[in-house]
């Protein structure tokens, strides 16, 4: 589904620049459920803005289910981030002035899908994440776990093959975090591969694989005994 | 291709963003109306200007006789110079296509009386080309004729205050009007641009008051219009050149200033010519100052447009949103608030004009008013300068790295 080979990223910061990736080898299978780990600092969100094309690697080889990811241009990115990824963000990043309706079928705008279909695909979405009844509602109207399920309606929305989540409970409390996790879990096991940058551990261990960073490379990288959120919740 | 969907999406932005689209808009109303107004005050100075010349033809050339004031030739001042109408001959056999049209005038004083109303005109004797030279506006019937001329009709022309003075609600047309004991027939009714006293003149061939007052040939004036191919100079050196020939017909002094008068009116539509290329300056100036303010506006508000709504274009392009398709979105919805903003600043500056013009008459403006097709115009431009102001900072948008238009703050 997704390996990387070698990938290096660095920032300039003033004359100087600053190393942030140093060699990562990553492999993940489809329908995997994986937390990327560390501290800040540490290069996990570059790993994942790389993974989701949100930014580019300076040198390394990165495949996509198949497709190499490399010297793409804007409409290209474009094209394969609407078609691959799903993103979830720590602080939701709704459009304040779209419904949550609207804000899911947004990707589907995208794909260039009928009004009429983005609606239909959009409430089917919005079911699932169980805020059906809420469709009509503004962002600024819904709590932090519903804007954070009408994010992950919203990536689930084009139907990706990987979803990217940065932080996804940075911004929710306890209870909360675990409801989301549910539900990612259950989309796991749906079989949507999923990749989740966190640096709670009670998160991590509801992952089926932790990959640690620390200044740039990876620590560790083992299988863990799935934590399953529906136990706290 | 008309993209229906895009259309939704740009309405949806403007109408959820009230306070956006107003500020923007007003700033593209502002301009657009101050430019209208301004334009159109200037427009009604130049209408000011345009009437005040508009009463007779501004082409043309005046020419009195008087006494001489200077010996010359062994002849004495104080001799009374009096044109006939072989001058009128002469001018015109000496210049040819030089001159246009070509009359005498004579004037009387008359009592006309019409059954029991009575009052004093003036009576001006013309030939046919009267007419053109004066811009007299035939309401009913015809001017004066060269049969006239030839037969020595006793006709008048009389104008249309004269009527109403004399015949009150009978029609004049075809009457017969007594001028100081001698009946006239009436062949016509006219109107003048001019003040009131033109029409309250009375017209009739010159043949005929020559022959009824005095038996004679003589003219008091000889009025003419250059060929209007001419341009100021040439009409001047003609005029010139006409002053000069009389003077010797006549045996007058070249530097005699009263024995023979030669006025053109080109010397005044030059200056009044000038007076309009710097209106037209002025508006210049102004247009384009309105113009160049609006355009910084606009191109300052795009770029706060494109800053502020940086975090959305990045969402946007994390769900996959073309390069393209966020420069349209950003740029057709400026366009569009331009495209409004600037028709009402239209029709606000249009309806201030319109109700402000006749208060204004004063102040020497007339009729102020602007046409549409320069205001679409000047729209039209503030809608291009809009999207190219845009248009840069869009571009970069699109550019934007999502991460960091999404990065937490």
């Amino acid at each position: 589904m997704l390996k990387i080979n070698q990938l290096h990223k660095s920032y300039p910061i003033g004359d100087s620049s600053l190393h942030v990736l140093k060699g990562i080898d990553l492999e993940v299978e489809a329908g995997e459920m994986v937390a990327i780990m560390g501290s800040s600092g540490s290069g996990k969100s570059t790993l994942l803005n790389i993974i989701g094309m949100l930014d580019e690697a300076d040198s390394g080889d990165y495949i996509l289910d198949g497709v190499p990811i490399k010297n793409l241009n804007e409409k290209k990115a474009a094209i394969y981030r609407n078609k691959f990824l799903g993103f979830i963000f720590q602080s939701f990043n709704l459009i304040n002035y779209k419904n949550a309706l609207e804000n899911v079928a947004l990707p589907l705008y995208y794909q260039g899908l009928k009004r009429k279909e983005r609606q239909e695909k959009g409430k089917f979405h919005l079911k699932k994440v169980g805020l059906l009844d809420w469709a009509h509602h503004l962002p600024s109207e819904l709590s932090g776990g519903q804007k954070q399920r009408v994010a992950i309606a919203r990536a689930l929305a084009a139907d990706p093959k990987l979803l990217l989540a940065d932080e996804p409970t940075g911004a929710l409390d306890t209870t909360t975090s675990y409801e989301i996790m549910e539900f990612l879990q259950q989309l796991n096991d749906e079989g949507k591969t999923i990749l989740i940058v966190t640096h709670e551990e009670d998160i991590a261990e509801m992952c089926k694989r932790v990959v640690r960073l620390r200044d740039g490379v990876i620590m560790e990288d083992k299988k863990v005994e799935q934590v399953r959120a529906s136990e706290y919740v | 291709m008309f993209d229906i969907d895009l259309w939704r999406e740009i309405f949806q932005s403007i109408n959820k963003n009230r306070l956006r689209t107003i500020l923007s808009g007003l700033t593209v109303v502002f301009a657009i109306m101050l430019f209208t107004i301004l334009f159109g005050l200037v427009n009604g100075l130049q209408n000011t200007f345009t009437e005040a010349f508009a009463d007779d033809a501004n082409n043309a050339i005046f020419i009195n006789s008087g006494r001489t004031t200077k010996a010359y030739k062994g002849l004495q001042a104080g001799r009374q110079i009096q044109f006939e109408n072989k001058e009128i001959d002469y001018i015109k056999d000496e210049n040819g296509n030089k001159v246009e049209f070509i009359t005498a005038r004579i004037y009387k004083n008359v009592v006309a009386s019409f059954r029991n109303e009575k009052s004093n005109y003036s009576v001006r004797a013309v030939h046919p080309d009267h007419q053109y030279l004066e811009r007299t506006i035939m309401d009913e019937g015809r001017y004066i004729n060269q049969r006239d001329l030839n037969q020595k009709t006793k006709v008048i022309v009389i104008g249309r205050l004269v009527e109403e003075d004399l015949f009150r609600k009978t029609k004049a047309l075809g009457k017969y009007l007594n001028l100081s004991g001698i009946q006239y027939k009436i062949v016509g009714i006219f109107s003048d641009e001019g003040n009131d006293d033109e029409e309250r003149l009375i017209y009739m061939p010159v043949t005929t008051a020559q022959q009824v007052y005095g038996n004679n040939e003589f003219v008091d004036q000889i009025n003419l219009t250059y060929n209007p191919d001419m341009n100021f100079d040439q009409a001047i050196a003609f005029s010139n050149s006409i002053e000069k020939k009389l003077k010797e017909r006549f045996s007058v002094a070249k530097l005699d200033q009263r024995a023979i008068r030669v006025r053109n009116m080109a010397e005044a539509s030059k200056n009044v010519n000038q007076m309009m290329v710097v209106l037209g300056i002025l508006v210049l100036v102004i247009g384009l100052g309105t113009l160049i303010a609006g355009i910084v506006g606009i191109s300052n508000i795009m770029i706060f447009i494109v800053k502020e709504r940086t975090k959305e274009i990045g969402i946007r392009k994390a769900l996959g949103a073309s390069p393209k398709s966020i420069v349209s979105i950003i740029l057709l919805e400026s366009v569009l608030i331009t495209a409004i903003a600037g028709y009402i600043g239209l029709l606000i500056g249009t309806g201030i004009l319109n109700l402000a013009g006749p208060s204004l008459e004063e102040y020497f403006i007339k009729d102020p008013s602007v046409k549409t097709s320069l205001v679409v115009s000047a729209t039209i431009l503030l809608v291009l300068a809009g999207a190219l102001a845009g248009y840069v900072p869009a571009k970069k948008a699109s550019k934007i790295k999502p991460i960091i238009a999404l990065r937490n703050e």
